[in-house]
């Protein structure tokens, strides 16, 4: 490992001052996780064997790997950088990311996990028996999917600029990227209960052991926050040995930074304000900026909540269980497990606000995203150089393993989408094993190109923002397809197709809008020369004619940026209205469906069901003889399986 | 574990099927509105009582102290009496519905 580290280094001339430790233990992260993927694939020599992994490990693996899967690069790094860069507000992101696996389990899970669907895509054709809608659907897992890749390569990048301080932001995008591809393409696939089980203690050790060691000599979590004043107090609370730098300009104020409805929820009207020409207007935006931040608040936590129902990669995992109650303890510790780890990523945003407040000047890859790597080598600055490498170097490894996870995750989801669906499904229905497993492989170069190119153009935006706009759509279009699906007879093909395209389509379209303009906004910062910022403007006449937009009506900003409030309505309404259009066009064998979606497994009606359809509902078809035991019966797993076993030929 | 119900019970029935959803449905609403009433509540009580929600406890503010910390142990105990409560319902309709088919 030393070795291969001094040819890192030598190759790497350029990079100034790259802290030994933290490389060593970014590249063991990377290492363990590539080798232990192959080796478990290995390990399973049929198609059996794959699921056994699931079966055969106990509630407590089960759950760590369900958790290991959640969390991302948002978890990790963005919350704790969206704390330090907009304070109270962005502790919702947390709190819903928890809220909505309560959601998914209260709702959806348990009819899903009783019907065998194990896919989105899967569930849309069994409930309609509609190949048509299946295709829809699909389409959907890849708006999604690339929306969600995109904050993981901005983690990538920012922990890679971090590492070798002379590295540019697209490169580090570019390298993990490439990594990442390269290993799913040649069968390092994940989904394997091991890895990600290791993925999840690895993050939660990374994220406590570094604060606990860092509270305990620059002061704890509770007298950081207590130095910050509120409105209430008239002077400032200075407790002894609690450091604070001097907040540079940029960062916003204690007050507002401490209480809700700051930074991040009336940046719009604020952007408003400071471009309002007379008193009058300034005082009438004034009064409109609390009621509008409450509803932004409000749109953040239904897309949120609701979003997580829609993540491609997260339902699969609740089929990994023997049994349903095993499933449904399964999610309990899953709870736990991620509600405790939630509990630290604002701790690093607080005491990040008090000891490097110099992140609130970077942008993009420099700035308070980054706060989790940084804070620890403060460390060495106090007489414990050493023990802040290692430290820090051990939430760079944290870092790794989150957006590794989340996006080969993403990519394994994406290329079968692809490759199954569309190439073996749409362009070639006659093709072989062979040539599917090659698609596969194509796809999944394609995909990681996409989401490198698109990862490396949004580093001006925020890891947690992106994430929050992923979740959006997802909320907008799989949630009321889910929900209606599960809890309403009356659905029809048409109008879940119509719900889920509108609500989908018109949250994509206004996110993009924004993200856009935000993209363009933040190049145009850059300039200091007018001669150049015109030019750069005459050149984007689109975009700045969206942000001059956002700025005469800010309420039109904050329903773009987060249009959860109206894009969820609007689908379920469609969903009803259209479906009671059609209503002729109900599936015929609508009560047996329902059935299956709601009756205890142990009365094995969907054998019953099955015996019945023989032929219809793909989804339904059985795979092995126990209604207990897990069907591989997913378009994607069996295909994940084929690729095992010919990889492994 | 419920009584055995008394009129056998035809699992093909909409009867049957009704009556599952709801109880089903009626669990999960139940539990959802005790985190929904929360969600709506406290952007509420920080928009209404900013000055109450922003005492210190322990060095927190009030508001920071729930979303940040208490949050989370109180989505364990919904979650905690919903797995509980449902198995218990999945049992008693498995009851129900075999003991319909034997007769």
């Amino acid at each position: 490992m030393n070795a291969l580290l001094a040819c890192l280094a030598a190759a790497e001339p350029a990079a100034k001052g790259i802290d030994p430790w933290i490389a060593f233990f970014s590249l063991i992260t990377v290492v363990v996780t590539v080798g232990m993927g192959f080796w478990t694939a290995g390990k399973s020599k049929s198609a059996g064997d794959f699921f056994v992994a699931g079966r055969s490990v106990s509630v407590g693996w089960n759950a760590s790997a369900i958790s290991g899967e959640y969390l991302s690069a948002a978890s990790f790094m963005g919350v704790a950088g969206m704390v330090m860069a907009t304070g109270y507000d962005a502790l919702w992101y947390p709190v819903c990311y928890a809220c909505g696996y309560l959601f998914l389990l209260l709702f959806i899970a348990g009819p899903l996990r009783r019907f065998g669907a194990y896919t989105i895509p899967d569930f849309a054709e069994g409930r309609y028996d509609s190949p048509v809608f299946r295709k829809i659907a699909v389409c959907f897992v890849l708006f999604i999917g690339f929306f969600y890749t995109m904050p993981q390569m901005k983690g990538a990048g920012t922990t890679l600029a971090y590492i070798f301080p002379g590295l540019p932001y697209w490169a580090g995008v570019v390298v993990v990227g490439a990594v990442i591809t390269l290993n799913v393409s040649l069968g390092g696939m994940k989904g394997i209960t091991l890895v990600q089980a290791f993925q999840y203690w690895l993050k939660v050790f990374a994220i406590t052991l570094p604060i606990f060691v860092l509270a305990s000599v620059v002061g704890h979590y509770q007298s950081h926050l207590a130095t910050n004043k509120t409105a209430q107090e008239t002077t400032a609370t200075t407790l002894p040995g609690i450091e604070r730098k001097a907040l540079p300009a940029k960062a916003p104020k204690d007050e507002a930074w401490i209480a809700p409805f700051g930074k991040l929820t009336t940046k719009a009207v604020d952007a408003s304000i400071a471009a309002a020409k007379t008193p009058e207007e300034k005082s009438a935006l004034e009064a409109n900026k609390k009621p509008y931040s409450l509803l932004y608040t409000y749109s953040l936590i239904i897309a949120l909540v609701c979003g997580t129902a829609g993540l491609p990669h997260i339902l699969v995992r609740f089929y990994t269980n023997p049994d349903g109650v095993a499933a449904k303890r399964t999610t309990m510790w899953v709870m736990i497990l991620i509600g405790v780890f939630y509990v630290f990523p604002p701790v690093y945003g607080v005491i990040g606000r008090s000891l490097t407040p110099e992140l609130y000047d970077a942008v993009g890859a420099k700035g308070t995203d980054k706060v989790v790597l940084e804070l620890p080598t403060l460390l060495a600055g106090r007489d414990h150089a050493l023990l802040g490498s290692i430290l820090s170097g051990i939430t760079c490894a944290g870092a790794f393993a989150a957006f590794m996870s989340t996006f080969s995750g993403l990519l394994v989801s994406m290329s079968s989408a692809l490759a199954h669906d569309i190439y073996g499904r749409m362009l070639r229905p006659a093709s072989s094993p062979e040539q599917r497993l090659k698609a596969f492989k194509w796809s999944a170069l394609i995909v990681g190109l996409v989401a490198v190119g698109l990862g490396s153009q949004v580093e001006a935006l925020e890891i947690n923002f992106m994430v929050g706009q992923a979740f959006a759509i997802a909320a907008a279009s799989y949630f009321p397809l889910l929900f209606m699906s599960v809890w309403w007879r009356g659905m029809t093909m048409r109008g879940a197709a119509t719900g889920m395209l509108v609500g989908g389509l018109s949250a994509l379209a206004s996110i993009s809008l924004t993200s856009i303009s935000d993209v363009a906004v933040a190049k145009a910062k850059k300039l200091t020369d007018a001669a150049e910022l015109a030019a750069y403007w005459s050149d984007h006449p689109l975009a700045k004619a969206i942000a001059d937009h956002w700025v005469a009506h800010p309420l039109a900003r904050i329903l773009c940026e987060q249009p959860a409030i109206w894009a969820v309505p609007l689908s379920i309404g469609l969903m009803v209205i259209v479906s009671k259009a059609t209503a002729a066009s109900i599936p015929a064998d609508i009560r047996m469906k329902m059935l299956v979606l709601h009756a205890p497994e142990a009365l094995g009606l969907k054998q019953e069901y099955i015996k019945e359809h023989e032929g219809l509902g793909r989804a339904l078809r059985p795979r092995s003889a126990s209604p207990c035991k897990p069907r591989p019966s997913s378009a994607f797993y069996v295909f994940g399986v084929k690729l095992l076993l010919f990889i492994n030929k | 574990m419920k009584e055995p119900s008394p009129t056998p019970v035809d699992v093909h029935s909409d009867a049957f099927l009704a009556r599952l959803m709801r109880d089903q449905l009626k669990l999960s609403i139940a539990c959802a509105l005790a985190f929904a009433v929360a969600l709506v509540a406290l952007p509420l009580l920080n928009y209404f009582q900013p000055e109450m929600m922003a005492q210190r406890v322990f060095g927190f503010t009030l508001t920071w102290l729930i979303l940040g910390v208490l949050f989370f142990p109180f989505v364990w105990i919904i979650s905690y009496v919903f797995i509980r409560r449902s198995i218990a319902l999945e049992n008693a309709e498995a009851q129900a519905a075999q003991d319909g088919r034997t007769k």
